[in-house]
């Protein structure tokens, strides 16, 4: 940080020994416990998915297979799952092979005798296709909901922010697929400018239909922007009251650089908290908005297998998608005592 | 005007007041008033509107007017049941994980955590590929969804509250544990859990609108606005009344109860910066 001028509490033990215990040991302490943390969360995750799809009511095998299904087809399909075997031994077995990328083979494609029912291979592209979708969106929404959040805290009670505020508090009311339906209403409907369903053929890449991803980007930002705009505003309102901006503004200092860059830097740190929040929220928002747009990407996938009662498939989505979500709990909390030294004093 | 009126004196719970009034009327008063059944095909597919068919009509020539005045009370309602019975189990786990400081707290909050792990629209998913689809299913998936956080929340204010001076003169006076929970825990951690439910409801309208735009919660043919949304969703180009129609309601309902909540957490001295989405 380049201004030291907010005196630190006499409580906080000395600087310069926080920088010795900050160092080397107890930080990778911590990081080994939090991802350790991390790593059981998820097979407590996966073991739950598991027991709520594999022990509830009925079989798996005859309800894919329909009730015309013959004794031995049900049986065979059994086999081909694993369900045959007692339930702890075949959840060791899966997370085996799980944690090489292997997920074992889809209810559906096997009921239906497709030639490749691995999961993994049937899940790969719209994997890709998802994380282009969030990856766009996640690097729009950060720039954005900073400049929103300052304009919105610099303004404060005054007109921009009133505007700001407004508007968030709509989108944030609104669930993706209504955000979704008013885009395709104004740019297909009305003014026939945007195409209403994401056609991506299998081998190509969403990249080569761009104009196929401005609205499903566009509704997920105007619905997790809203949400990071409020709380970016709430960091920097703090930071523009305290001493140390006060000082600056006093010593005659340029408005600019006080606030784009002095108050951001010590104003953003809470934020990345719920940045993370919001990328985790984006789990949800995505499943959605893909639906909405029949975007080929993992969402879409997993609501079909869902309707298809396909357990083995939400099954490895489901591991997957919550891998994600708890990898960018972990990341935060990390980048935080990273960026605020002063957290570092307590691991 | 009393004190738990009090969030209807700031602009945005008097505006969310009106909003939620107008759909709740809609909803409620809309399945007597509507001019067709709907469910039943009354004119030409895909028709647009006309003096027949105010908003046109859907895809095998169902009324939209009428749909629409018959899709709002199952969300509203689905999304009460599903708070309550949310709110209900929360509260019990939290009150005892709260005030029994034995084994039992860290049992149950290490179990609330595991759930808490899991996207909430993900977790809604898997409970429906377990049980397929069924009114039951769709309002207990989102009540479980729902109750770890409230758990956590309750667990909280009622340690906060237990250490309290009135509750070790309870204590003193040997009342029972479900005496103190009942009479001196409650009551005073109300407040806070009065503005934290009404943003689960919000909540709740949110997944169950998301779930039935899904299809993974009410099937057809019952006209919910969600459902509505998805079904039409590919004849927008014929008659875009079928999906603006059901799409402006659910926005009201969703921005109407946000604006109360939003005003009934300030009212109550609370900030809304950890909004529960």
């Amino acid at each position: 940080m380049s201004v030291e001028a907010s005196p630190l509490p006499a409580l906080l033990p000395d600087p310069s020994e926080e920088v010795q215990r900050g160092s080397s040991h107890g930080a990778l302490r911590f990081v080994a416990r939090r991802v350790l943390a991390g790593v059981l969360t998820l097979i407590a995750v996966s073991l739950v998915t598991f027991a709520a799809l594999q022990l509830l009511p009925g079989n798996v095998a005859s309800i894919v297979l329909g009730r015309a299904a013959t004794p031995h087809a049900v049986a065979l399909l059994d086999h081909r799952l694993h369900l045959d075997t007692p339930f702890f031994e075949r959840f060791v077995h899966w997370m085996g092979g799980a944690v090489h990328g292997d997920f074992g083979d889809s209810t559906l494609a096997l009921a239906q005798g497709l030639p490749n029912p691995k999961i993994s291979s049937l899940i790969s592209q719209p994997l890709t296709n998802t994380l282009i979708l969030a990856g766009l969106t996640i690097a729009l929404l950060i720039p954005l909901s900073i400049l929103l959040g300052v304009l919105s805290a610099k303004y404060a009670d005054r007109l921009p922010d009133h505007v700001i505020s407004v508007l968030t508090l709509i989108f944030t009311s609104l669930p993706e697929f209504v955000v979704g339906s008013i885009l395709i209403l104004i740019f297909f409907s009305a003014m026939n400018l945007l195409p209403p369903v994401t056609l991506v053929p299998t081998g190509s890449s969403p990249f080569d239909h761009p104009d196929a991803l401005i609205m499903p980007v566009a509704t997920l930002l105007l619905t997790s922007l809203a949400w990071t705009t409020r709380l970016v505003r709430v960091g920097m309102l703090e930071v523009l009251r305290s001493d140390f901006i006060r000082a600056e503004r006093l010593n005659g200092l340029p408005e600019r650089r006080v606030v784009w860059r002095d108050a951001v830097r010590n104003g953003l740190a809470p934020s990345i908290q719920v940045f993370a929040l919001s990328i985790q929220y984006l789990v949800g928002g995505v499943i959605v908005t893909e639906t909405v747009f029949s975007y080929p990407g993992l969402g879409t996938q997993l609501v079909s297998a869902v309707l298809g009662r396909d357990v083995t498939e939400v099954q490895a989505i489901t591991v997957i998608v919550a891998a994600a979500y708890i990898a960018i709990n972990i990341f935060a909390d990390l980048l935080v005592v990273y960026l605020v030294p002063k957290l570092r004093t307590a691991l | 005007m009393s004190s738990r009126l009090r969030f209807l004196r700031s602009p945005g719970g008097a505006i969310g007041a009106v909003i939620l009034t107008f759909v709740l009327l809609v909803a409620f008063v809309g399945p007597f008033v509507a001019p067709y059944s709907p469910t039943a095909a009354v004119g030409e597919p895909l028709a647009g509107p006309s003096a027949h068919d105010l908003l046109g009509t859907d895809e095998i020539g169902r009324d939209v007017l009428s749909r629409v005045l018959h899709g709002g009370y199952s969300v509203v309602l689905l999304a009460l049941a599903a708070t309550v019975i949310a709110y209900a189990s929360g509260l019990i786990v939290g009150l005892v994980a709260g005030y029994v400081r034995n084994w039992v707290d860290p049992v149950l909050m290490r179990g609330v955590d595991v759930l808490l792990a899991f996207p909430p629209l993900l977790f809604l998913l898997v409970l429906i590929t377990a049980t397929g689809t069924s009114v039951a299913a769709l309002v207990i998936g989102v009540a479980l969804v729902q109750a770890p956080g409230i758990a956590r929340l309750v667990r909280t204010v009622t340690l906060e509250a237990s250490v309290r001076g009135y509750v070790e003169a309870a204590v003193t006076r040997g009342e029972g544990t479900p005496a103190i929970l009942r009479r001196e825990i409650l009551p005073n951690i109300a407040p806070a859990l009065i503005a934290d439910a009404s943003l689960r409801y919000t909540f709740s309208v949110l997944l169950i609108a998301a779930a039935n735009f899904l299809t993974i919660g009410l099937q057809p043919p019952t006209s919910d606005w969600g459902l509505m949304v998805s079904q039409n969703q590919q004849y927008i180009a014929i008659n875009p009344w079928s999906v603006a129609a059901p799409i402006a309601m659910i926005a009201l309902l969703t921005i109407g109860v946000n604006l109360i909540g939003d005003a009934i957490g300030r009212s109550l001295g609370r900030s809304t910066a950890g909004w529960a989405r």
